[in-house]
């Protein structure tokens, strides 16, 4: 077979396919997404997008233990939620082989935080490793069932957000056939009672120190020879591409494949050799840190930074080596941060709650985009679910906010975890608002589907949780659903909800715009004989949405004929939507 | 020698699809390649940029300031922004065609006036052409990608043919036809 471009993330999905793996479930979460997608392209794989990581975990763990190879992927923000089971997992073992997959998002593309999750691998005392390119990530993510059955372990794989989603070259091999494990009942390598958790814990470490043995021994760790040992560099994932980018080999590199457990031996012995250790790893210190526990001192997070991503600039720099920069360009260049799309449904609703000055517990989603100027409205945005959570809070020792105050989360979020915040609103009755924002959708991601679109990961038809009939059952008497294309609705309602003196939600519904089976009327058109050039229109903020000659102009390349800008004008200048559409 | 391009442009216009374009068809010329996308939050109309790398061995995925050989840039400020990163005897292949981002919708900025003029000035090799029209003209403005690969051809010794080749294997059977016509009028440009 042929070598073909993957990104990371593809290869990876590949190398669950040759090791034969049947079994995968995951949420999806930037920079981690595409390995589910691509799984589910195989027929021999069973794959699925569970409501969140922590029950992405769970069922693969299930798999396993029915005797079939699994898998789970997720974001680092996600193996938050999943670590309660990973932590018990790792005292359990597994019975077929399991593969956590865990992506971190150094320099925060599209995330919330820049957390370093090696740390999980080490707090859990689980083999993790990590891929430096697509060739790699196939390589590891076979070799990681191989040593999750050898050593009765979960293997954790750890990408990032530039081998996720760099493509490179890869050779396609086959599936091998992996007979089911048969299922024994083992009570005492299960059921994680303390009394059999006591016993499990010196396997554990036990297992770790064989991990270890290992390690000293595969190529996993390699040491590349290098002409000068003026400095010998310990490096692993990116930042050993960006080493090899600048020094070639001209000093020698041990390239860490596996980041837990370190090999003690092969590092001081690659230390002997080189007159200066040189550290070099993206976010903390981990392999410093471990190499100072070896009484070795490299030189680390002293001379490299523990923020963001590195590049071969970033070496190249810390080594006083300068690069030529030819052309700045002398004026200041507008920022261009990310927007709600022209047309996304999010907007009308934002609009509303900017209108009415409330305060809006934010979640995680596109509609974070709700913060940006000129909407402006957003108070906070913690993690999946916080939304919810946190004005139940903030509503319930400050009763005097909850007349002005919602919640805002999305349709795919609130089935991850914001339910359960919503039932502690009912429960413990806070006068709280949850606005679900519903565009039928995991719309930030690259539309996944969710428990609430009636369709699973491989496009069939699925279960379908209502959102209506669920809060009515919690306890929330007061349901209430919205066209957020329609302004005057949203207002009426969100006035009305924070009026009531009890519990509700207000589902505002749309599809997302850019779902390739919506149909939109198309382009409007400004009328410039009525526009007055007052600019209501501009306080949506609209992309499609500009000033040109003091008039309003619309983007036809983006303007999808929403609407919402129709009700801003108070001129007749732009169309309603009854004018455009059929709905 | 590895060779870097950079693909800029706003989240939506079709970086993603150049870029695969392009790995496609440098592979087919035995080279390694390694192509970095950017996927989450930016595409939403945020400012995105692709690396693709090509040569012998590439070891980074990723395109630093000064290193690049060709930026080709789908919008013009996008060009001006990532000027930055263009190697001293690189060429900037960029369309003609502004997007206000939010900042300049908003009133809190303003769109530089003559950049095209004002990056000539500094030296820059600029390439610069209105790739909108041509796409419109090849029956959508969704093809702004395809022409400017067009007009990047020019820079290349690839044959037409190979460059077709790559244009099919990427894209759907049903907009072949619009894709290849609005390749040839990037070319022609």
């Amino acid at each position: 077979m042929g070598k073909r471009l993957m990104l990371g993330n593809e290869a990876a999905a590949r190398g669950l396919y040759e090791a034969g793996c049947e079994f995968v479930s995951s949420y999806p979460g930037t920079p981690s997404t595409e390995i589910t997608e691509f799984a589910a392209k195989y027929d021999d794989i069973y794959a699925e997008w569970a409501p969140n990581e922590k029950v992405a975990m769970e069922a693969a763990f299930g798999a396993s233990y029915a005797g079939h190879r699994s898998f789970c992927g997720m974001k680092h923000v996600g193996l938050n939620v999943a670590a309660d089971p990973l932590f018990t997992i790792s005292y359990t073992g597994v019975n077929a082989g399991m593969v956590v997959c865990v992506a971190d998002d150094p320099g925060m593309h599209s995330s919330q935080n820049e957390q370093d999750s090696r740390h999980y691998a080490i707090a859990a005392k689980l083999p993790m490793l990590e891929p430096s390119d697509s060739v790699e990530s196939k390589e590891f993510a076979k070799l990681a069932f191989e040593l999750s059955e050898q050593f009765d372990t979960a293997v954790m794989l750890k990408m990032c957000t530039r081998i996720a989603h760099c493509q490179g070259l890869v050779e396609e091999e086959d599936r091998v056939n992996v007979e089911p494990k048969e299922y024994k009942k083992t009570p005492q390598k299960y059921i994680m009672t303390p009394a059999n958790a006591i016993k499990k814990h010196p396997i554990v470490e036990e297992r770790l120190c064989k991990l270890r043995e290992w390690a000293e021994t595969s190529d996993i760790n390699r040491v590349e020879e290098g002409s000068d040992n003026e400095y010998g560099f310990i490096t692993g994932s990116t930042s050993y591409q960006y080493v090899k980018e600048v020094f070639g080999d001209k000093y020698p590199v041990l390239k860490i494949g596996m980041i837990n457990p370190l090999p003690d031996n092969k590092i001081k012995d690659f230390a002997s050799k080189v007159k200066t250790l040189v550290v070099v790893e993206e976010l903390d210190g981990i392999i410093e840190t471990h190499c100072n526990t070896l009484g070795l001192n490299p030189i680390g997070k002293d001379k490299f930074t523990k923020l963001g991503e590195f590049s071969q600039t970033v070496i190249a720099k810390a080594f006083n080596i300068e690069k030529e920069v030819p052309f700045h360009f002398q004026e200041e260049i507008p920022a261009r941060p990310p927007a709600m799309c022209a047309g996304c449904p999010h907007r009308g609703l934002f609009y509303v709650l900017h209108k009415k000055n409330l305060k809006v517990h934010g979640d995680i989603g596109c509609y974070t985009l709700g913060a940006m100027p000129p909407l402006n409205a957003l108070d906070s945005t913690v993690c999946m679910g916080a939304s919810v959570s946190g004005l139940h809070g903030f509503n319930k020792i400050a009763p005097e906010y909850s007349n002005g105050t919602v919640a805002v989360i999305g349709d795919s979020t609130f089935m991850h975890s914001g339910v359960t915040g919503l039932i502690n609103i009912a429960y413990n009755e806070s006068n709280s608002t949850v606005i679900i924002l519903d565009n039928s959708i995991t719309g930030m991601t690259g539309h996944q589907q969710n428990p609430t679109t009636g369709i699973n990961l491989k496009g069939e038809p699925a279960g379908k949780v209502c959102l209506e009939e669920l809060c009515k059952s919690i306890g929330i008497n007061r349901v209430v659903v919205v066209d957020p294309y329609n302004l005057e609705e949203c207002e009426k309602a969100v006035a009305e909800e924070l009026e009531a003196d009890e519990p509700s939600v207000i589902i505002s519904r749309r599809p997302c715009a850019l779902l390739k089976n919506v149909k939109h009327p198309g382009p409007i058109t400004c009328d410039t004989d009525k526009c007055v050039g007052c600019t209501a229109c501009m306080k949506i903020g609209c992309p499609a949405i500009s000033m040109v000659d003091g008039k309003c102009s619309i983007d036809a390349t983006l303007c999808l004929g929403c609407g919402v800008c129709g009700q801003m004008c108070k001129f007749g200048a732009l169309p309603l939507r009854k004018e455009i559409a059929n709905d | 020698m590895t060779k870097n391009i950079m693909i800029v442009g706003v989240g939506g216009q079709g970086t993603l699809l150049a870029s695969k374009i392009l790995g496609r068809l440098f592979v087919t010329k035995d080279y390694d390649v390694k192509v970095s996308e950017v996927h989450g939050m930016s595409q939403r109309g945020g400012s995105v940029v692709t690396y693709v790398r090509y040569g012998d061995k590439v070891y980074s995925p990723i395109v630093d300031k000064g290193e690049a050989d060709q930026v080709i840039s789908f919008e013009l400020l996008e060009g001006a922004r990532w000027v930055e990163y263009l190697s001293k005897d690189g060429v900037l292949v960029t369309n003609t065609q502004q997007i206000n981002p939010m900042p300049v919708i908003t009133g809190a900025a303003t769109y530089p006036s003559d950049i095209e003029m004002k990056l000539k000035d500094m030296g820059v090799n600029v390439d610069a052409f209105d790739a909108l029209s041509l796409a419109e003209e090849a029956g959508s403005a969704k093809c702004v990608n395809i022409v400017l690969l067009g007009h990047l051809s020019n820079h290349y010794d690839f044959t037409e043919e190979e460059w077709h080749d790559a244009i099919k294997a990427c894209v759907k059977e049903r907009f072949i036809d619009m894709n290849i016509k609005a390749f040839e009028l990037g070319r022609n440009a």
